[in-house]
């Protein structure tokens, strides 16, 4: 048998179909990966061999007795820990959470049960997802597979990494300013931001509620629309998820695929013009921009005069959201408590467990977003940034009038080396410039790899309209077919 | 500080009252505001919990359409304007009762604005202008053990039960309401009493003060004529509809006492108590006053169907108002006679009795006279005597067929009172009935002028009123179960007075 880790999860799937090989097989190969690389890695939180195992035993019986299995059955999936798992634990990358284990599975998770995938295991991320780099995750950092000196983007660093490092075909993460995409940027991996309310945000633990959207991490654009379309579609259990079926992304994906983009209008929007990107990444931009020309495809520059408050407006509001969703954290009723020896008050215990349990990272935020909140500032701040958004929204849907698709780099620079942004907080933010102004629209976007910058990975972001999530699985396919997949140096 | 209470005309001759109320009430709903769990009351606690209603990481909360219905009809019966577009917000503080450590409810824009709802107080109506009615989730239940208060503060721990989190809760809340004088405290409590009987026929809440599905806020401020409003406190724990109007008159003494002193009021929140009758400051449960309230984002905007809510608005049940000015002119009752049914609070069980086949009269008589003097001397509730309407309505017709006399039909609901069955039943096992057998009867009186001649002889001389005599011992000899009038007659004819 071939390598099963280095398969995609659709040849993976169909290996399994055939009965080339047992989904224990690979679920097995994946483990052993992950046992030989994740010291070096550290994608992982929690590996679940146990239940891995059960899940690829439950599909092998059933295609045993002949019955229908799912186009993904058999295929092991890292689980980013943002996502509650029923009795496996869940942390969101905080120790607040340590030890916990949930007592229901999320929507999503219920889903990949469901399609016959296999849950391997629990990926490291920024505590509660917020940063770019997994250096706020309270569990310490996750590797980039290219150059272990450098940090796999974040918030959902580990998935990107596991995909990276061949510990998984496939991943779940979640992306509120771009803790999918930009991940995906700087490992030389496919990440996609579904349509908010296109993926059920039951079970994903909270960030910020408006913008919080789980979506597919993969090696290949196919894989992630396939992954999309078992994760996807309405669940009632989310009043924000929208009453509509998933967009035909895995026909859009095998159409793109093909390398045909004629008719297809690209806007380059031109607040995007490349200040504050590295010069490799905007020479890899182009240099996919001119593939896609080649492929048939019209480039045609489009303004978004709002796009440039995007990221203090994105500051305002994800803060003000995370301020009230991380208040329930108190040590009263799960996870961690700090001082609870008899003596302390109630507020003392709330106030010892908040202020060993949470990073510094999420402290600013909380402390940001509960000033941006208080009588006397909320018109200022908050409300001022919902009219921003508002403003954003109205310039994606004055630019879709003219194109069908936006492109950018996904995120400003490459992987950058552990420890040089993390002293300017600004800096950091600076990583989800282009990432950020969809998850304020609320449209979908993915990050597919567009070539190297000395010798490190490149992300080609397209952004769609809302429930148009096919078009960009198209153009991405198209310009993977051009470029190729990105192969990591070998561990 | 010593508080010497001035008396309460002197209050109010000098001061003129603001009151406000803000009342809550659980709806009734099969399942809670935000998820499936059930909503029954005295389970067993944190069995009626799942993720969503105790806040778990990563739970979401989906709307409960039949609250929202209840909402819109509570917001129609007073006559409020249902928003045609609204939001849930989110009430950020800490307190472990409330699982998210937010409470999902409505700030600025609330489903029904602007209604009012018409009371009565000594025949003379007032209008009660309504601000809002909106709709939000209730918060668990904690219980401190040890310390000396039963607070959280000294307490060695706190036991919380989360059944009672996410009920459905609406909250109703008037404008200041000024001008009542003296009245305010009838005023606070007339309200209540109302707003709970348009609840209850709306048959959205149980509205049980004494179970805290209503629960009441009281607003109150003094002010000397002509002066602005004054500085307002809040007092809670106002659980019967007594408490509402004691609880108001309480605070307005000690207002007055306060202001006579020369000192402010401070606003803040009190607490009523009930056995000393006064209200006295509350620990303010939350540490924090900014509440932060922004739109909650994992709720869709509300949008009601105007025309659905139209429909509703067709389909409101009759209202305690118009249901009692229709009963009123059906039983034929002046307004003082009204009045009386009103604060005998006895309405609907004359209602009841009616509806069992009584004359109205004799239904108001039996409520208001036997069976409230008996409730009153048991310290009940009417409703809770021990008689119910069917069995009022069985005595009454048992009076109306001669069956029993007005004496009978007391011992008669005396055994119904005591727990011994019905009225027949009664009337069977202690074999009370009016003896209506002319010839028994008539032997019965033959006996009692032969045994008495002298007395006869009286009555054939004219000497009427010596009858009594002859009709106690036909009583007597009858047990009692004789119609008197009906003896009566049958001496004077035997006699042959008449
Ligand atoms: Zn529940």
């Amino acid at each position: 048998m071939t390598d099963l880790i280095r398969l995609s999860a659709a040849d993976l799937a169909g290996a399994i179909a055939r009965g080339e090989a047992s989904a224990v097989e690979a679920t097995r190969a994946h483990l052993d990966r992950i046992a030989e690389v994740d010291g070096q890695v550290a994608a992982f939180l929690h590996v679940d061999e146990a239940g891995a195992l059960a899940a690829a035993e439950r599909v092998d019986r059933a295609r045993a007795a002949g019955e229908e299995l799912g186009p993904l059955a058999g295929v092991p999936v890292a689980v980013k820990d943002v996502l509650t798992t029923r009795g496996v634990p869940t942390t969101a990358g905080s120790k607040i959470l340590e030890g916990w284990r949930p007592p229901y599975d999320s929507t999503i998770v219920q889903r990949l049960r469901a399609a016959g995938t296999v849950i391997v295991g629990k990926t490291n991320m920024d505590e509660f997802a917020m940063g770019s780099s997994t250096e706020y995750s309270a569990y310490g950092p996750t590797r980039n597979p290219w150059d272990l000196g450098r940090i796999p983007g974040g918030s959902g660093g580990g998935s990107a990494a596991a995909l990276a490092a061949y510990e998984a075909p496939l991943a779940i993460g979640s992306d509120t300013g771009g803790s999918i995409r930009q991940p995906g940027a700087v490992t030389g991996t496919v990440g996609a931001k579904p349509t908010y309310g296109g993926t059920s945000r039951y079970g994903l633990i909270a960030f910020s509620s408006s913008l919080d959207t789980p979506g597919p991490c993969a090696r290949t654009v196919v894989d992630a629309a396939l992954l999309h379309a078992v994760i996807g579609g309405h669940d009632r259990r989310d009043s924000t998820s929208i009453p509509q079926p998933v967009p035909e992304v895995v026909a859009a994906a095998r159409r793109g695929a093909t390398g045909d983009l004629s008719g297809v209008r690209l806007g380059l929007v031109s607040q995007f013009s490349g200040e504050g990107a590295e010069p490799g990444v905007m020479a890899a931009f182009g240099e996919a921009l001119e593939r896609l020309t080649k492929l048939g495809a019209e480039v045609v520059e489009v303004s978004c005069p709002h796009f440039e408050y995007a990221l203090p407006a994105y500051y305002l509001i994800a803060p003000s959201e995370c301020s009230s969703n991380l208040a329930r954290f108190d040590g009263v009723r799960y996870g961690l408590r700090v001082g609870d020896d008899g003596q302390r008050s109630l507020e003392e215990v709330m106030s010892l467990t908040r202020e060993a349990g949470f990073g510094p990272e999420v402290k600013r935020r909380i402390i940001i977003g509960t000033y941006a909140l208080s009588s006397g500032y909320y018109d200022a701040y908050y409300g001022q940034a919902q009219k921003v958004r508002t403003l954003i929204t109205r310039d994606f849907t004055a630019a879709f009038e003219r194109v069908d698709v936006l492109v950018s780099p996904t995120t400003p620079f490459v992987a950058f080396p552990f420890g040089s942004r993390t002293s300017d907080p600004y800096q950091m933010y600076l990583a989800d410039l282009f990432t950020i102004p969809t998850n304020l629209y609320g449209g979908p976007a993915i990050s597919v790899p567009c070539g190297l910058s000395d010798g490190l990975p490149v992300g080609f972001q397209i952004m769609a309209p809302t429930m148009a999530d096919d078009r960009m699985y198209r153009v991405a396919a198209a310009l993977e077919s051009a470029v190729g997949t990105l192969t990591p140096p070998a561990l | 500080m010593t508080i010497t209470l001035p008396p309460y005309e002197d209050v109010t001759a000098r001061f003129e009252p603001v009151i406000g109320l803000e009342t809550h009430v659980e709806l009734g709903t099969r399942t809670k505001m935000f998820c499936g769990c059930p909503t029954g009351f005295g389970a067993e606690p944190n069995t009626q919990v799942c993720p969503v209603c105790l806040g778990l990481p990563g739970s979401l909360p989906v709307a409960n359409a039949a609250a929202i219905e209840a909402t819109i009809r509570i917001g129609l019966a007073l006559n409020c304007t249902i928003a045609s577009w609204c939001r849930f917000a989110r009430k950020n503080y800490f307190y472990p009762d409330m699982p998210k450590n937010f409470q999902t409810s409505q700030y600025d824009e609330p489903l029904c604005t602007d209604g009012y709802l018409d009371v009565e107080v000594d025949g003379r109506p007032v209008r009660i202008d309504i601000e809002r009615v909106h709709l939000e989730e209730d918060t668990g239940k904690t219980l401190h053990v040890g310390g000396a208060t039963g607070r959280i503060h000294g307490a060695t721990e706190s036991l919380v039960d989360y059944n009672r989190a996410g009920i459905p809760l609406v909250e109703i809340v008037t404008r200041p309401i000024p001008g009542t004088g003296a009245d305010a405290p009838a005023v606070a409590r007339a309200y209540v009493t109302e707003l709970r009987d348009v609840i209850r026929v709306l048959g959205v809440s149980d509205v049980r003060m004494e179970q805290g599905s209503l629960r009441c806020d009281v607003n109150t401020s003094l002010n000397r004529p002509g002066d602005q409003w004054g500085t307002r406190t809040e007092t809670k724990n106002v659980n019967s509809l007594r408490s509402v109007e004691r609880a108001v008159r309480a605070e307005m003494l000690r207002q007055a006492a306060v202001l006579d002193a020369g000192e402010r009021i401070v606003q803040e929140t009190r607490h009523f108590h009930e056995e000393t009758g006064d209200t006295r400051p509350g620990r303010s449960k939350e540490t924090a006053t900014d509440y932060r309230y922004f739109p909650e984002p994992d709720l869709v905007p509300l949008a009601p169907d105007p025309e659905w809510v139209a429909r509703l608005k067709t389909e409101l049940p009759e209202l305690p108002r118009v249901h009692r000015a229709r009963l009123q002119q059906a039983w034929g009752l002046s307004d003082l006679d009204m009045q009386a049914v009103l604060n005998a609070g006895a309405v609907e069980l004359i209602e009841r009795t009616v509806a069992a086949g009584s004359s109205p009269e004799g239904a108001r008589k039996w409520w208001l006279g036997e069976l409230a003097r008996r409730a009153n001397e048991a310290g009940v509730d009417l409703s809770t005597v021990g008689a119910t309407p069917a069995d009022v309505a069985e005595l009454q017709s048992l009076v109306d067929a001669g069956r029993l006399n007005d004496k009978l039909a007391r011992t008669v609901l005396e055994g119904v009172l005591a727990g011994e069955g019905t009225p027949s039943e009664v009337m069977a096992a202690r074999g009370l009935e009016v003896v209506s057998d002319t010839g028994a009867l008539g032997a019965a009186v033959d006996e009692a002028i032969a045994a008495n001649p002298d007395v006869a002889a009286k009555i054939r001389e004219g000497k009427v009123a010596a009858a009594g005599v002859l009709v106690g011992a036909v009583m007597k000899t009858t047990r009692g179960q004789a119609d008197a009038k009906a003896v009566r007659e049958l001496i004077l004819s035997r006699l042959g007075v008449q």
